[in-house]
């Protein structure tokens, strides 16, 4: 470990303890969880697409496939440890056939874009149409559009008596985004990330230094998708029910738009895009003049025509200025790749 | 024999909604290269019209041909300026503005119109072939699709405007050097592909209860459809529309409309594995 990643770890975990312990003086801890799951949610299409340059329309469909997989395999093991495992792993299994299949047929990027939310579609139609008792994997009814209730909740490994909710669950939700935050800067570090940085920057440069592009893309794009699986499960088990609303476009929009509105290309930016976002809808739910739609839909325009580097790029050049010293700015995505001509 | 005709009528019904559905989308995406993911929302903008143009005493008809590609063309004018116009060039970053704009409509819609289902009843009665009944308002559409193709094909070759359009698309430098002003002429072309948009729409409404979420429906094949059709716009629509069209049919009638649809996008996402770039730079190549 050199000087300076020790300090930022060091930084980022103070920090991360700050923001742990002070935000539920600010914001009550049930409100949090769920801004936690989203925030871990929009870190994992911030990874894919912010590092990887892989916009993934359909991010919306590992999240709600982890949180099926925690609930079809709580209902039937009865404890929820081995659930959590495999919320983590059913989903980048998943993103494993579905990335080899687009990346190794070599689509551009419009077509993957199409492709990923053809598939939340498939899966968000499929799975509204499962009510009745012939679709039943184990013990779990899918129950169509109502969706699962009533699986066993996070408990302490090992104890399925002792369950995890309420204020525990906050904590725990948090502590484990600051661990896969500061797995993903270890990532980010290690060769594997500043190759995958280099694909974003320029794929022709780094196919002909010899890197294998297609498999770079999609076990970065398998990762992606495990932390969003995992989201999936804390989102699971602070809602205590999962519904095939998980896979639908508007929340596939929502994880783009917190992306985009926290800064793209920055590892912080999601989180707070996604954090920020979030509250702001739910803060507008409690009103009903003005549709929070028409209000998300009006921030992600002007986001894009106004400031499209996002919140925090703006931010860090504002810190940067106040104590003098320069930086590079971070770059903001990766140059438009040419779509099929014609 | 009578389950034949029913059956080629439904099959024909279903391939030319899925080109009249797409046929606004094919001008914006097929030939300007911008992804108007509001194109679902502009289509149920031309049903609205539609329906609010019904209920002031308009002629349906008058209302569905006239009214609504007027309203939203005209709509599709403005944002065209307002948003879509800073943005060209930059694939992603229209993606996501249209994607704004979706939502803000479907928010609007709610604010306007309710979060309720409207709707008219089509126009044209049914008729029976042997113990079957079939819907008259499907010849309607198929009608109006096979005619809203031709007209497209008649434009694009036969006319100095489709012309103009074509070679601006292509090079719009050139075209800027010949003293035609690409600024206009994507901005009219915009506004042509949202007014198909909303004749779509409009079309459609009587048989789709309106809900301010439709579009989402709508958006899904819409892409699918012109994304697999390829580079000709007109050969382009009509064969994904085909392929696309017997392969729900069929499967709606094997199983049900829900397994249709799923096999639907299964076989989009299988041709656009097998044929990236569409099914026209392998078959109908270079025409229009």
């Amino acid at each position: 470990m050199t000087g300076a990643t020790r300090r930022d770890t060091a930084l980022v975990v103070i920090l991360g303890a700050a923001l742990i312990l002070g935000l539920p003086l600010v914001i009550d801890t049930h409100v949090l969880t769920l801004l936690v799951a989203y925030g871990m949610l929009a870190l994992s299409l911030g990874l894919i697409w912010g590092f990887g340059g892989v916009l993934c329309f359909g991010q919306a469909a590992f999240f709600g496939l982890g949180a099926y997989t925690f609930a079809i395999a709580g209902i039937n093991i009865g404890e929820s440890t081995l659930p959590l495992i495999l919320a983590v792993l059913v989903p980048a299994g998943f993103a494993l056939v579905l990335g080899a299949m687009m990346f190794y047929g070599r689509l551009g990027d419009v077509y993957l874009a199409v492709i990923t939310l053809v598939v939340s579609l498939i899966l968000f139609r499929w799975l509204n149409t499962t009510a009745g008792p012939a679709y039943v994997i184990g013990n779990a009814r899918l129950g169509g559009f109502n969706g699962i209730p009533g699986f066993p909740i996070l408990n302490v490994p090992g104890r399925p008596d002792l369950m995890i909710w309420g204020e525990p669950l906050y904590y725990a939700a948090a502590v484990t985004l600051l661990v896969v935050f500061l797995l993903v800067s270890w990532l980010l570090r290690s060769s594997f990330g500043r190759i995958a940085i280099g694909i974003r920057e320029n794929e022709e440069r780094v196919a002909l230094l010899g890197y294998d592009i297609r498999a770079r893309k999609t076990v970065l794009f398998a990762i992606g998708a495990a932390i969003a699986g995992l989201a999936g499960a804390l989102y699971a088990t602070w809602a205590e029910v999962v519904t095939p609303t998980l896979f639908s476009l508007q929340q596939s929009a929502e994880i783009i738009i917190w992306c985009i509105v926290g800064g793209l290309g920055t590892r912080f930016g999601p989180i707070l895009g996604a954090a920020v976002l979030a509250y702001l809808k739910f803060a507008l739910g409690q009103q009903s003049v003005i549709d929070n739609m028409f209000i998300l839909g009006l921030v992600l325009v002007l986001f894009v025509l106004f400031l499209p580097r996002g919140i925090a790029p703006e931010l860090a050049r504002l810190g940067a200025w106040a104590t003098g010293s320069r930086r590079r700015p971070a770059r903001r995505r990766p140059p438009p790749a040419g779509v099929a001509d014609g | 024999m009578d389950l034949a005709v029913v059956i080629l009528v439904e099959v024909l019904y279903a391939i030319a909604s899925l080109a009249l559905i797409s046929a606004g989308l094919a001008v914006v995406f097929g030939m300007m290269k911008v992804i108007n993911l509001a194109h679902g929302e502009f289509m149920v903008l031309g049903g609205y019209a539609t329906i609010t143009a019904v209920g002031l005493g308009v002629n349906i008809f008058v209302a569905m041909l006239v009214v609504a590609p007027l309203v939203v063309g005209l709509f599709g004018l403005i944002v065209e300026r307002l948003v879509f116009r800073h943005l060209y060039g930059r694939m992603i970053d229209t993606m996501l503005a249209s994607w704004g704009l979706s939502l803000m409509m479907i928010g609007a819609f709610k604010m306007i119109f309710g979060n309720t289902t409207t709707g008219v009843s089509g126009p044209i009665p049914g008729f029976t072939v042997g113990n079957y009944q079939i819907n008259g308002y499907n010849f309607f559409i198929i009608v109006v699709s096979v005619l809203l193709l031709i007209a497209m094909l008649a434009v694009l070759r036969g006319t100095r405007a489709g012309l103009v359009a074509r070679g601006t698309m292509q090079r719009s430098d050139m075209a800027a050097a010949l003293g035609h002003s690409p600024d206009r002429i994507y901005m009219l072309t915009f506004a042509v592909g949202s007014a198909l948009s909303g004749l779509a729409g409009a079309v459609l409404a009587p048989l789709v209860g309106l809900v301010p979420t439709a579009g989402a429906a709508f958006i899904a094949k819409a892409f699918i459809t012109v994304i697999a059709g390829g580079p000709s716009l007109v050969a382009g629509l009509a064969s994904a529309a085909g392929f696309f069209g017997l392969v729900n049919q069929f499967f709606s009638f094997l199983v049900s409309p829900v397994v249709g649809d799923v096999a639907l996008l299964v076989a989009a996402v299988v041709l656009l594995r097998l044929l990236p770039r569409g099914i026209t730079t392998r078959f109908f190549r270079g025409r229009l």
